[in-house]
């Protein structure tokens, strides 16, 4: 066991681990050292700090559960079944999830809004409309987006059972209850927990979303109030004390996760298709079709009004809506490439001794506050070059970083699998370094990490150019300008360049997802 | 061919962009937009100055203030336009900015304008705006529109020029009975959004029946769109006003040019790019009048306004008063 990580990566291998997470170092604790520098004041958390703690940790750990516990029969129906357009409704399921918070928020409205579909509906039957404005929107909303996350990272582990576990199981005549009870829910074991985690975090550095359908001031979350530290106040001490309660809250939950979760050691298959012999019956036919039914609903309506409201004005889009939207692939494509070159080698190191350190450095970019990372960037490079000359290439960097957390979950238990399945075989044939990677590694991990390429390139697209302490002439992107465009009441036109988002994400997605998946039957 | 691609390198190049001096002005997203004053800005003043003028968009208004401060004397900026009268007096504290050349001059605010440092460009009223079809009588003041049940969006002071705005607006109105106020509109306030963008995007998708933003905003759909269905809603107690101003930096490398500038910004061909591009009155109003579909907009009665030092004293209470209000 002591000689896993050698085995796994060799020792270069180990080394440009560490570098990578050096440099996630770097870019999270590093920035908020340097704002943390830079105050003039030592300042403390008051009260009203101490209740955006509470409220964040209490909306992110609603919202991580009912997403995980939702997603598992998702991902269940769709391990189950095999139908036509199904890789397809799989990738749009994940649209959610890379969309710029506004424009999924006003689809969402659209639905479930004052004057939105459900509404309307029970408006037209005689019964009291419902709200979301308060908790239940943000729950509503945070759902909405991660349960594409949540399902994805579940349904990944479903398809790690290697098949012949599935027709041994069919050969001792094994219903679906016992299936569960012996590959399911120890594959759950393993794999929830870090999707419980990944959900979580995300939730913990929301601030438009849980402001916006929170309904005032009691929804308060770290993230705004590390806002106001910086703009109403001006107070940089606070503002670091602040993202510094963030990373801790986001290193305990993923210590806890780590606590809970055990390998499933399912061992290595050949890689056939699963036939499901378990998933037969009529009735559990009907419940994998009514479960899927049901979230396409939830997930796709809201895209569906968003796409019906602005594909009109697509062809009349202004020339820098276009512009931008090139840059845009352009910077999404960089940064793809960048996070996957960073991600492989982490999680080789990852999965050897001192593994879980590693994993917390990479899962730390989700944690960051974006204003502290942008600010803290912005003060170590100030000295050495002009902002402005790197706004791109700060954008495909940090873009990178804040993907790395997804793509190293989904590479992760692919790679523990691995080494747990092929270790002792390739270490007899004396495979390592380059040649292991080559043979064994990539092949291995064709799925995950064009899913993972597929995520960092959709997120870099739908990210809000995170920074506007390096903008300069000319550097904009599409979401950018897209929330430009809407604030100078252009909403018309906003819709249009929401909708030219919308696919253009969907498409690198998918492009990516679709290639690492090859003929396999995930 | 190989000396008529020297040639047309020759020509392509801008005509020697290093010897004519830089100007730079840090100023917000929305002014460099395509669609904002920014581009004719740039083309009326390069047309005149034989110099670059380069706009650098830094966020919004408060974001501008924040990127001064992290850089200090070492920014680059010569000048910086788009600080409200809610910010200059934090702004002229830090000791970056110097008084301006241009003396005495008239202006066309609501307010007499004498202010050393800070030069206006436009202005505009705060103001509910609603949907004519969908509220066909608006209130008439805060405490119709709480003893109403009409429902409203506001924008999160801490985190938007609007909605520190309206926290001073209703303080201003009810300097003892702020807290008051705000207690009997918490059940009007639909949401609370982190920006003045998502609180118009709102209103427009139908959430609410008014939305927090300016007498002007009605002007935008009127002569753009040619939709005469919005309005702003006339508020007896007065109406808080918004002075955007710009400065120059008194670590500019060019301080000649930055009050050429400065003189610019108040001339006609600046002023007159206004009211269309960033939907505001200009603060001197050109020969040729505003446009038409400005004068169907509301005139306040009263103007109300901090004086720029007050504003600063007085936030941090009112921002307390709104807070215990709107967390029961």
């Amino acid at each position: 066991m002591a000689d896993r990580a050698v085995a796994l990566s060799g020792r270069f291998g180990t080394a440009l681990g560490l570098a990578v997470a050096g440099l996630v170092l770097c870019l999270t604790l590093g920035t908020l050292a340097a704002v943390a520098w830079r105050a003039e004041a030592a300042s403390g958390l008051g009260p009203a700090d101490w209740a955006a703690v509470r409220f964040t940790l209490l909306q992110a750990a609603l919202s991580a559960t009912i997403s995980v516990v939702l997603a598992v029969p998702v991902a269940r129906a769709f391990a189950r079944r095999r139908f036509r357009g199904r890789s397809v409704l799989i990738a749009l399921l994940g649209a959610p999830f890379i969309l710029p918070v506004i424009v999924a928020v006003l689809g969402l409205l659209a639905v479930f809004g004052r004057s939105g579909l459900l509404n309307d509906a029970l408006r037209a039957v005689g019964l009291p409309e419902v709200s979301i404005y308060g908790l239940q929107g943000v729950l509503v909303a945070h759902v909405f987006f991660n349960l594409p996350l949540a399902t994805r990272l579940i349904l990944q582990g479903w398809a790690a059972i290697p098949a012949e576990r599935f027709r041994l199981a069919a050969s001792l005549g094994l219903g679906a209850g016992e299936v569960g009870r012996f590959l399911e829910r120890p594959m759950l074991r393993a794999v929830l927990p870090g999707a419980w985690v990944a959900v979580f975090v995300v939730c913990l550095t929301s601030f438009a979303v849980a402001l916006t359908l929170g309904g005032g001031p009691a929804a308060t979350t770290v993230e705004l109030a590390i806002y106001q530290a910086f703009r109403f106040d001006f107070d940089l001490s606070r503002a670091a004390l602040l993202a510094a309660v963030q990373f801790a809250l986001c290193l305990a939950a993923g210590g806890l996760a780590a606590r809970v979760a055990r390998p499933a050691g399912f061992g290595a298959g050949l890689d056939r298709p699963a036939d499901r012999w378990d998933g037969a019956s009529g009735w559990l036919k009907a419940q994998d079709v009514g479960v899927i039914a049901l979230v396409s609903v939830f997930l796709l309506l809201p895209l569906a009004l968003v796409l019906l409201r602005g594909v009109p004005q697509v062809g009349a889009l202004p020339g820098s809506v276009w512009a931008a939207a090139v840059r845009s692939v352009a910077v999404a494509l960089a940064s793809t490439a960048l996070c996957v070159a960073l991600a492989l080698p982490l999680a080789i190191a990852a999965t050897g001794r001192g593994g879980r350190w590693i994993e917390a450095a990479g899962m730390l970019g989700l944690a960051t506050s974006s204003l502290v990372l942008g600010t803290g960037l912005f003060l170590l490079l100030r000295p050495w070059v002009r902002p402005g000359d790197l706004a791109l290439p700060v954008t495909v960097l940090v873009n990178a970083v804040m993907a790395l957390p997804f793509v190293l979950r989904a590479l992760l238990p692919a790679l523990r699998d691995l080494q747990a399945g092929y270790g002792r075989l390739s270490a007899s044939l004396g495979l390592q370094g380059f040649a292991r990677l080559r043979l064994l590694t990539l092949p291995r991990l064709r799925a995950p990490l064009g899913f993972g390429a597929g995520l960092a390139a959709a997120l870099s697209m739908g990210d809000l150019g995170v920074i506007a302490l390096f903008a300069d002439q000319g550097t904009e992107t599409l979401p950018l300008q897209l929330y430009r465009l809407m604030g100078a009441y252009r909403m018309d036109d906003a819709a249009g360049a929401a909708v030219l988002l919308l696919g253009l994400s969907l498409g690198l997605f998918w492009v990516f997802d679709r290639g690492g998946r090859g003929h396999a039957g995930l | 061919m190989k000396r008529s691609l020297i040639a047309l390198a020759l020509v392509a190049t801008p005509v020697a962009a290093q010897d004519r001096p830089v100007l730079t002005v840090y100023t917000y997203d929305s002014f460099t937009a395509e669609w904002g004053p920014g581009p004719q800005v740039e083309t009326a003043f390069e047309a005149i100055c034989e110099c670059d003028l380069r706009l650098i968009a830094a966020g919004d208004g408060a974001e501008l203030l924040s990127r001064l401060r992290l850089e200090g004397e070492q920014t680059e900026a010569d000048i910086v336009l788009g600080l409200d009268t809610n910010l200059t007096a934090a702004a002229a504290e830090t000791g970056l900015f110097t008084n301006h050349a241009l003396g005495e001059r008239d202006y066309d605010l609501p307010v007499i304008w004498d202010d050393p440092m800070f030069v206006p460009y436009d202005w505009g009223y705060f103001a509910f705006v609603y949907d004519k079809t969908r509220l066909p009588e608006p209130p008439a003041s805060f405490e119709a529109l709480a003893a109403s049940d009409i429902s409203i969006v506001i924008q999160d002071p801490r985190a938007s020029t609007p909605g520190l705005g309206l926290l001073l607006w209703v303080k201003a109105a009810y300097p003892d009975r702020a807290g008051e106020i705000w207690e009997a509109l918490a059940d009007n306030i639909l949401t609370v959004t982190p920006g003045w963008t998502e609180a118009y995007a709102l209103f427009i998708e139908g959430e609410a029946d008014m939305v927090l933003s300016y007498t002007t905003s009605p002007a935008y759909h009127l002569i753009a769109e040619g939709d005469d269905s919005k309005a702003a809603a006339s508020f007896t107690e007065g109406h808080y006003l918004q002075v955007e101003v710009a400065a120059r930096l008194a670590s500019t490398d060019e301080p000649d040019l930055a009050d050429r500038f400065l003189a610019f910004m108040v001339s006609e061909e600046f002023q007159k790019v206004i009211p269309e591009t960033n939907w505001m009155y200009p603060a001197v109003t050109p020969p040729g009048g505003l446009p038409a579909g400005f004068d169907t907009l509301i005139t306040p009665e009263r103007a109300l306004i901090y004086p720029a030092g007050e504003a600063a004293l007085i936030r941090g209470e009112a921002l307390a008063e709104w807070q215990t209000a709107l967390s029961r």
